[in-house]
């Protein structure tokens, strides 16, 4: 649709033409580098939801079993060869506790709903399988009867890690998580706060500020893993936290929110008219007064941005915590800060290096959860902002 | 007629550079005096000497003796906070708290202690902003915030919260020159009001504006006082030839 120039009047540029084509194409690399990326982002999602959704629900298989003394005693009895294929050795395994809990069942037939191993979940979601043949037909038959039900993955959310990948859970990489990030937020949003208003507000502008002004910035940018040598060095080696602890992990990524934070809270104290400050001092006030009163409140949405985003970077993080061990087998969600503890990413990462088949949905349903996790930060972030934001 | 500020011998250096050279001066109670001269001839620094506004600028060091009431305001045993509830200041931008015009006043009277929470909190506030002549445009909304106001309304509040703190002397740095000509009148009727009560120190751009509210004016050239004496004096018979070009507008 482009236009046809008239070039008979006084109007007229030589050059036009030529200069609108490249402005033309400037604007068209642009165009083409937002799409790229954006393709990308598509990609990746489009990606990990369509690998990670079948991780959302489990097979399960409707088994009658006489219960009496022995099937207490021998779980493992009860099922022909080729059931026992099919069904998790998890399952089997918890069996005689339940029997334990309902003693009334002896002597008697009960319906049971029997988790299915990774392999046969695997079958029935379509995936590639380890099944042989003649379990597939026994497999398929059970279909025929309608004894096969596929239900939400309730194990996902309510356990931890497990080497039977159709008992593995997320649960205690969560709690780890939460229980991490609690340790980081409450060490590091003080802390980071405090500096930042004090190199902005109190500090002699000298040299010494400066130099700790420009080492602060060099921090925000070193790479985490170092972090993680510096809290396996400092907290564990010598203050005796113990590894693979949300105290250990928590403290650690800590240290590496702190230039975050502060960097953040001080550019939003920066952006607080001096003309406030003025008025304060003008009317006698100490700069505690105008710092508490009058400068933080205007600064307090910037400064819970950036917070929130260094806290969803460190909940992101694996480097650091694999130095402090919280790569731990954790088969039960901890119940102290002391004792060990894995965390989403470092849960992802675990799963991800698992041979089993079952753990790539597992995988990807972990960077779902964390995904989500992030977002919603970020949304919270963004939301928050835009509720304490004075009007100016 | 008492002298409420005396200067002796100040001197101000922004690094190494002077900003003020010698500067003896006495500001006399319940008058209006006024500052004069070109941009960047000291007389803003001057202003902020008198209430140590320049002590939060870190390159600045001073050496004189300011007296407010016969006390060295730069004494080692005053702290500067008392110093500036007693010499308070107005700004040239209004920079009310972007709180609500209630907490804009009472906010400063309650930390200094001058009166507790409650009604007689409330009293002040209202014969503060009764002073500053605000009082019957803002009595219905206290709580509305005191950036809702417009620019002239922002400015009588700056004052009435200066007011709040009973200071003696009010510093008063251009405050209407981010105002429209109603809002100047309105405050410079104001000033002549609060002279019965207070030492008034202002710095103008406006010849017409120190003549017709200053009582005593000063010019400053270079970082230099030049003259000082009573405005009509200054305006109508100045003894050095500088004052005159730059009142007759040769220069500046």
């Amino acid at each position: 649709m482009s236009k046809k120039i008239n070039k008979n009047n006084n109007f007229y540029i030589p050059q036009i033409e030529k200069r609108n084509k490249s402005a033309k194409r400037f604007r068209w690399y642009a165009l083409s580098a937002v799409v790229l990326s954006l393709s990308f982002l598509a990609f990746f999602l489009f990606d990990i939801v369509k690998a990670g959704i079948p991780a959302f629900t489990q097979s399960y298989v409707t088994l009658e079993i006489s219960v009496d003394e022995e099937t207490a005693d021998n779980p493992y009895g009860i099922l022909d060869r080729d059931m026992s294929r099919l069904v998790s050795r998890a399952w089997l395994r918890s069996f005689p506790k339940e029997i334990e809990a309902h003693p009334e069942w002896i002597g008697t037939t009960q319906k049971f709903s029997a988790l299915l191993n990774a392999e046969a979940d695997q079958y029935l979601k379509g995936n590639k399988n380890r099944l042989r043949d003649r379990q597939i037909k026994k497999l398929e038959t059970l279909k025929e009867e309608g004894r096969v039900e596929t239900k939400f993955n309730v194990i996902f959310f309510f356990t931890g890690d497990s080497k039977i990948p159709e008992n593995a859970g997320f649960y205690a990489a969560i709690i780890g998580s939460v229980l991490t990030m609690l340790v980081t937020m409450s060490l590091a949003v003080p802390i980071g706060v405090m500096t930042a208003v004090y190199l902005e507000e109190f500090a002699p502008d000298n040299k010494l500020t400066q130099i700790i002004e420009i080492n602060i910035n060099n921090l925000a940018a070193i790479p985490s893993i170092l972090f993680g040598l510096l809290g396996l060095a400092i907290f564990i080696n010598f203050f005796g936290v113990p590894r693979s602890s949300p105290l250990a992990g928590g403290m650690t990524l800590a240290l590496m929110s702190l230039p975050i934070i502060i960097v953040s809270s001080k550019a939003a104290l920066k952006s607080v008219p001096a003309s406030i400050r003025q008025a304060g001092y003008g009317l006698g006030l100490t700069k505690w007064q105008v710092t508490r009163d009058h400068v933080l409140p205007l600064a307090f949405p910037g400064i819970l941005t950036g917070s929130i985003i260094a806290l969803a970077q460190a909940m992101g993080e694996t480097a650091p915590l694999i130095i402090v061990g919280m790569i731990a087998f954790v088969p039960d969600a901890m119940t102290s800060l002391t004792s060990a503890a894995t965390v989403m990413p470092a849960q992802i990462y675990t799963w991800s290096g698992m041979p089993e088949r079952a753990y790539i949905e597992k995988t990807a349903a972990g960077i779902i959860v964390l995904l989500s996790v992030l977002i919603s930060l970020n949304t919270i972030a963004v939301i928050l902002r835009k509720k304490f934001e004075v009007k100016w | 007629m008492d002298v409420k500020v005396k200067i002796e011998d100040l001197n101000l250096w922004y690094g190494a550079n002077q900003a003020l050279h010698n500067i003896n001066i006495d500001l006399y109670d319940n008058k209006i005096t006024a500052l004069i001269g070109a941009s960047g001839c000291g007389k803003s620094t001057f202003l902020r000497c008198l209430n140590r506004m320049n002590d939060l600028v870190g390159s600045a060091r001073i050496e004189g003796n300011v007296l407010v009431e016969g006390v060295d305001i730069y004494d080692k045993s005053i702290d500067v906070v008392s110093v500036r509830k007693r010499v308070g200041m107005v700004f040239q931008q209004p920079n009310p708290f972007p709180k609500s015009i209630y907490e804009n006043i009472a906010y400063a009277p309650l930390k200094h202690g001058i009166v507790k929470k409650g009604s007689d909190c409330d009293e002040l506030v209202e014969s503060s902003l009764k002073s500053a002549g605000i009082w019957d445009e803002v009595k219905e909304k206290l709580q509305a915030p005191g950036t809702s106001l417009s620019g002239g309304q922002q400015q009588r509040l700056c004052i009435a919260r200066t007011i709040a703190v009973k200071p003696d002397v009010i510093l008063m740095d251009e405050p209407t020159s981010a105002l429209d000509p109603i809002s100047t009148e309105k405050i410079e009727a104001l000033m002549l009001e609060l002279k019965e009560k207070y030492t008034i120190i202002t710095v103008t751009h406006n010849m017409q504006q120190a003549a017709r509210i200053a009582d005593y004016t000063a010019f400053f050239h270079l970082g230099e006082l030049i003259e000082y004496d009573e405005t009509e004096t200054i305006f109508v018979n100045p003894k050095v030839k500088k004052t005159e070009d730059y009142i007759t507008g040769r220069f500046g």
